[in-house]
């Protein structure tokens, strides 16, 4: 057990201290949603109905900013080696990196949305709603992305592959957590069945992530 | 304790590294594995250690823990040192003991190479000699029976490579083993020499 919080206590470490890069996800996403209203023009109806989708696309870009570096630093200073050494199972390594991860990077997406939300002309009671889509979404973008991040591990420049690979794989999620956040935008419209396939994407992501991840970095080390 | 191999072989990449090597080490033995550039030392540490898939043959560890891989009881001192520069010599040094498995408290280990006045820097403004012996520290805090060392010597001046010597004598004595890829002389007197490539 002291070595799981140890894990993920140094993990958090390293994000937070300078050079981490936990909060240029942050950063990132509040730079692009500002940049959309004075791309979109004033038009407060037009912004509110694609508000949700605006954050949701810059969520998804800001998570795969530092995805990279999941793996990335561990391989360049050979942590990772002694990771594969370590008693724990490689497929729990690999899962508490990747809490790490989200608690450093995904979670502050979902804490500074509202904020953005007031940009994008967005009410405040459906604010709470699409932050709690983002919340129940970004564990599922994070553990997919824990699979790219596993296959480019080994490759120099790995990032720009790591969002040709990643993308695709994070599309339902995008659809559904949209919708979902829409539906708590629009009157009448069911939040329910969408947030719940939502919800089950994260879980999928959560339990083969990890598999996939371990998988792909005992082959990909050799 | 016997680490034991048989007929071991390694390719990479499709290429045979080596093929058809044969050697045993006992407890309080070294092994020193020699030769040219690109002979496979490496190679065989990083095999040994799991890091690498054999080809052929077997590799166990007699009297060691059956259900344990070899690389769990097994230190691989690399050519990476996996220091984190943001973070302390101390919390990088309690980070590896906690995760592999706990043992001495990480102050005792740090004085055992020399490093406890820096116990609290942050371990970019080491040098590569002090980053190697903050490395070497793990495999004294945490109590393993093999130690996989690749050019354990390198960066080191001559002082922590005397250290470095007590520190593998003191396994040896215990009945610890080690496997060392190495160019020139590691100041341990009986150790055996497995060359590795053609004659």
């Amino acid at each position: 057990m002291s070595a799981v919080t140890a894990l993920l206590e140094r993990d958090m470490r390293v994000a937070i201290r300078a050079g981490g890069g936990a909060l240029m996800g942050a950063l990132f996403f509040l730079i692009v949603v500002t940049m959309v209203p004075f791309a979109i023009g004033p038009d407060l109806r037009l912004l509110a109905r694609i508000g949700p989708a605006i954050l949701w696309l810059g969520a998804l870009l800001a998570s795969l900013l530092a995805l990279d570096r999941l793996f990335a630093t561990d391989y360049d200073d050979g942590s990772l080696d002694l990771l594969m050494t370590g008693n724990m199972p490689l497929e729990l390594t690999v899962t508490i990196k990747a809490i790490a991860h989200w608690l450093t990077t995904g979670l502050p997406l979902v804490v500074v949305a509202p904020v953005l939300g007031l940009l994008l002309n967005i009410e405040l009671r459906a604010m709470g709603a699409v932050a709690l889509t983002l919340l129940a979404g970004t564990p599922a973008l994070t553990f997919v992305g824990l699979i790219g991040a596993a296959l480019s591990v080994a490759l120099r420049r790995g990032g720009l592959l790591l969002a040709v690979l990643v993308l695709p794989l994070t599309v339902p999620v995008l659809i559904f957590g949209v919708s979902a956040a829409n539906a708590a935008i629009v009157d009448g419209a069911p939040f329910g069945p969408a947030f719940t396939i939502l919800c089950a994407l994260s879980l999928f992501a959560v339990v083969l992530g990890p598999i996939a991840a371990a998988a792909a970095l005992r082959y990909g080390l050799e | 304790m016997y680490l034991r191999a048989e007929n071991l072989g390694c390719q990479r990449a499709g290429r045979e590294i080596f093929a058809g090597l044969n050697f045993a080490v006992g407890g309080g033995e070294a092994l020193l594995v020699t030769g040219r550039n690109g002979a496979g030392k490496s190679s065989l540490l990083r095999l040994i250690a799991g890091l690498v898939r054999q080809s052929a043959g077997r590799l166990e560890l007699e009297g060691g823990e059956t259900d344990t891989p070899i690389g769990e009881q097994a230190h691989y001192l690399g050519h990476l040192d996996a220091v984190k520069p943001s973070l302390t010599v101390a919390e990088n040094l309690r980070f590896w003991i906690e995760f592999l498995g706990g043992g001495r408290p990480a102050a005792a280990a740090l004085e055992a190479v020399g490093l406890a006045p820096l116990a609290d820097l942050p371990a970019v403004y080491l040098s590569a000699g002090q980053k190697r012996r903050l490395s070497i520290a793990r495999l004294v805090a945490v109590a393993r029976p093999l130690w996989l060392l690749d050019e354990p010597t390198s960066a080191l001046d001559a002082a922590s490579q005397r250290r470095l010597a007590e520190l593998m004598r003191t396994h040896l004595a215990g009945g610890g083993l080690i496997v060392a890829a190495t160019h020139g002389a590691i100041g341990l007197e009986r150790a055996r020499e497995l060359k590795l490539g053609p004659p």
